[in-house]
């Protein structure tokens, strides 16, 4: 696998990683940038996710109208993603045309217009995207909860950003972050599929390599205090349905601990999938699904870890039985987090969590774009290098360590329950 | 060195087909670039069995299919399952109960063994059941505070009022709740067997294994009693605009779903329409639609046409999710650009860069071994032909900008569509 990676940092400072991939005559191109809602102050959230929106706008070179059409015809799947830590955008195409995905990218890096008019359209699309996500109990719990467990660190908000930011933020603002966070000495382009690896340098080297370096944009860095005791909060809405979530703190993911953690995430829950392009796999045999599922407390449970620069959290979301109180399922599931803290768990147990894996793998191998998404992916919160040893260092993991991270990191006195409360409003006749 | 796309796309020469001596269709095709492998098809089992009162029958029984067979229970079906990192699930339709696996190609065996394990011997715990029927309506609860499901069957109703298009697969609470354990059982006996089975197999094997392990697995299996699906009745089309709200208080967006009854995908019209419907609302940034909608008027953040094309009628609709009050306005906009698409046509050059998208697009759609495995299903389901996805390029660029245009006109009438939106009363 390592052998038909490529690295080189161009004299701009972009970061170039290439892998040939010959299965299919496709190939995916993939520019991060180090910018994503972590970097946002209060007044600007959500200016991040927008920028995102913006570069779809057009530039002089490909105004708007030219551009979508032009990378749709030559069959692109295309899109981009404004996370925690970063911002992402993407071609995949037939191998033969993805030098339109490649200049497009270099285009916008430095050369897009956001005009004022397409800026006021934009502002009421993005606000109806936040209010389609409104209708969402899970999103209106997640929110709260990340609010509450971050009050220093602006992992605080979410990405979509607030509606009283989305409703004041100007063109100057945009244009502004667009031009402090987009330079090449804070992006990195990954590339793979069916190419030769030098004359794909090359040509990023020629379409790219004349872009100015800028100055190296500072990352938003306000470590949160440690969490003393238990925050419980409770959110109302529409529906029928009660869902708990409890929110425990998680180590970047650059952290050793990580490893043993994603065992007991794997373990406990079912394993997380951090494959974008992929499914993942049932959690029916997990500990949480057998003590909350089958004893029904719960009709539903999943955990949620995340790869992040700095630590986040672990959620592990409950939809409450019809006929069961939140705090019943609660309770049951304390039990279970206990025990895990008490008692060493198998070999049997962490041996399976590590086979769960090496199938996620596989599976996420089977396409070029999850290929070429974990190769930039994983420079945004350590490097490719993480990626690639992962599978030989979570088989490296012993019940033992998997004991100790429960007991560091699964501690009531550090997370935050969400209780999402349906307001009785049932479901009418149509 | 470049890959040749031509032998990238399955055909004739790479796919193996082969009908066992019970009536299953096994299809296969090797791919030996991950160690993984994907199990796909359908039996002929779907809702169109169901009664009114009893509907979500067929969804009901084949959600409890791996609840427990003969010889394992709910917890060892998913423990084999899941040790291994593999996985198996089932999911009714309206004419077929579909199923889909996945493992590392050292535990297909294990796969194809429960597959049949599940299929031929569940045995329905009574525990189980309730277990999953209180899953079920909390699904359904969940589905009726969802503004974009609701949208949806709420559109079904009126343009195939009176027909078996016009339920929902999975139901309404008082259906499940009247489904027994003895209806589940009885559905089984009858409607499940081989006859009318198909099972694609895709990934690091020789398609000959693949076929050598399903006849180990199925090849036995027989159901004298196996019923034949109930004939499609005829669709009476709605005769002029008809408009429904289906309230949901407290959200804040409403989702809007219009359109017309759309060809059938084995129909002539199919393609024509698809070419047509990407023009309409899917191309670039989600076609004219999508310009109108949200580029120009800052309406929505989605706004987008589809298609969809099975057995029996199908449906050519417009959804958007958009502000409660920005609802009428969406909907003026949409059907005005609906009266245009079939009073004026497409250009040869919008219809040139579909058709060069659609083209390009397919090597990406048959890249994984799932995406491979849901042509291989496609090409059986609808009897495409083996090299269906070879001769598809010349197929797309044969049609012309009159047969979209006659095509438009023949399945959308702007002064008589079927107009859903659900969200919060006015």
């Amino acid at each position: 696998m390592t052998d038909n990676l490529t690295k080189t940092t161009l004299p701009n400072g972009m970061l170039v990683l290439l892998k040939e991939i010959h299965t299919a005559p496709l190939i995916s191109s993939w520019v991060w940038y180090r910018v994503g809602s972590r970097d946002e102050l209060p007044g600007r959230t959500g200016i991040s996710h927008w920028v995102e929106h913006m570069q779809f706008k057009g530039t002089p070179l490909f105004p708007a109208t030219i551009l979508d059409k032009a990378i749709s015809r030559e069959g692109a799947v295309w899109n981009a993603f404004t996370y925690l830590d970063w911002t992402t955008y993407f071609e995949t195409m037939p191998a033969d045309k993805i030098d339109l995905g490649l200049r497009l990218e270099a285009d916008r890096m430095v050369n897009s217009t956001i005009h004022p008019d397409e800026v006021a359209s934009e502002r009421t699309v993005i606000i109806s995207e936040r209010e389609g996500n409104e209708n969402e109990p899970l999103f209106m719990l997640g929110e709260a909860i990340q609010a509450a467990a971050f009050r220093v660190h602006s992992y605080h908000h979410e990405v979509i950003g607030d509606l009283a930011d989305l409703q004041s933020m100007t063109r100057e603002d945009l244009y502004s972050h667009y031009r402090t966070y987009y330079v090449p000495n804070n992006a990195v382009m990954a590339v793979a599929g069916d190419f030769q690896a030098e004359a794909m340098l090359a040509r990023i080297q020629a379409l790219f390599g004349g872009i100015p370096a800028g100055e190296t944009p500072p990352r938003l860095t306000r470590p949160e205090p440690e969490q003393r005791g238990e925050i419980r909060l409770n959110v109302a809405g529409p529906g029928e349905t009660t869902y708990v979530q409890a929110a425990y703190r998680f180590p970047a993911a650059s952290d050793p601990d990580f490893l043993p953690l994603s065992v007991l995430d794997s373990l406990l829950a079912g394993p997380s999938n951090l494959n974008m392009f992929s499914g993942g796999i049932s959690n029916k045999t997990s500990r949480l699904y057998r003590a909350l599922v089958e004893k029904e407390f719960a009709v539903s449970v999943h955990g949620g870890a995340q790869a992040t620069i700095d630590p986040f959290l672990y959620g592990i979301t409950m939809t409450i039985h019809p006929q069961r109180e939140p705090q019943d399922a609660l309770s049951a599931l304390d039990d279970e987090i206990e025990r895990v803290r008490i008692e060493t768990v198998s070999e049997d147990e962490v041996a399976r969590a590590i086979k769960q894996a090496r199938a996620l793998f596989a599976y996420g191998s089977e396409n070029i774009t999850n290929q070429a998404f974990w190769m930039g992916y994983a420079e945004m919160f350590a490097d490719y290098d993480w990626f690639q040893t992962y599978l030989d260092r979570l088989a490296a993991v012993t019940p033992a360590d998997v004991q100790r991270v429960a007991q560091q990191y699964l501690r009531p006195g550090s997370r935050v329950v969400g209780t999402y409360l349906p307001d009785g409003v049932g479901e009418e006749a149509a | 060195m470049m890959t040749n796309p031509v032998h990238s796309l399955p055909g004739s020469d790479d796919i193996h087909r082969e009908l066992l001596p019970n009536g299953i269709v096994v299809l296969s095709r090797a791919n030996f670039n991950s160690p993984s492998v994907v199990v796909s098809g359908y039996l002929q089992a779907g809702a169109l069995f169901d009664s009114d009162q009893k509907l979500g029958l067929a969804d009901f029984t084949s959600s409890a299919l791996m609840r427990g067979t003969e010889k394992r229970d709910f917890q060892q079906i998913y423990d084999a399952l899941e040790s291994v990192g593999a996985g198996l699930g089932f999911n009714s339709s309206t004419h077929t109960t579909g199923y889909s696996g996945r493992a590392l190609t050292e535990d297909l065996p294990l796969l194809l063994d429960l597959l049949a394990d599940t299929l031929r011997y569940p045995v329905f715990p009574a525990e189980q059941i309730e277990r999953l029927r209180a899953q079920m309506l909390t699904g359904l609860a969940i589905r009726g505070q969802d503004t974009s499901d609701m949208a949806s069957l709420t559109l079904d109703g009126i343009l195939f009022e009176g027909h078996p298009y016009a339920r929902p697969d999975e139901g309404w609470p008082e259906t499940v709740k009247a489904i027994t354990r003895d209806d589940l059982v009885d559905f089984h006996r009858r409607i499940y067997g081989p006859k009318g089975m198909v099972i694609a197999i895709v990934g690091a094997l020789e398609p000959k294994e693949a076929v050598a392990q399903v006849q180990r697995f199925l090849g036995d299996w027989q159901n004298a009693q196996q019923e034949d699906l109930p004939e499609l009745p005829a669709l009476k089309p709605i005769s002029n605009t008809t408009r429904r709200q289906h309230v949901i208080p407290g959200k804040s967006q409403s989702d809007i779903d219009l359109g017309s009854v759309g060809p059938k995908r084995k129909d002539p019209e199919y393609l024509p329409a698809s070419l047509g419907n990407n023009i309409l609302g899917q191309f670039g940034l989600m076609g004219r639609i999508g310009d109108v909608v949200r580029e120009r008027s800052g309406l929505a953040y989605y706004a987008y046409s589809s298609l969809s094309a099975g057995i029996g009628p199908g449906s050519w609709e417009v959804s958007a999710g958009v502000n409660p009050g920005n609802v009428d306005k969406a909907i003026d906009l949409i059907v005005e650009e609906l009266t245009r698409f079939v009073q004026a046509g497409i250009t040869q050059e919008e219809l040139a860069d579909s058709q060069a998208n659609f083209v390009g697009r397919l090597p990406l759609s048959l890249e994984s071994n799932g995406g491979v495995a849901n042509a291989l299903v496609n090409i059986e389901r609808y009897e495409l032909g083996l090299d269906y996805y070879r001769q598809y390029p010349d197929l797309v660029r044969a049609v012309k900008p009159d047969e979209v245009l006659q095509t438009a006109k023949k399945f959308i009438d702007p002064q008589c569509l079927a107009i859903a939106t659900a969200g919060p009363a006015k």
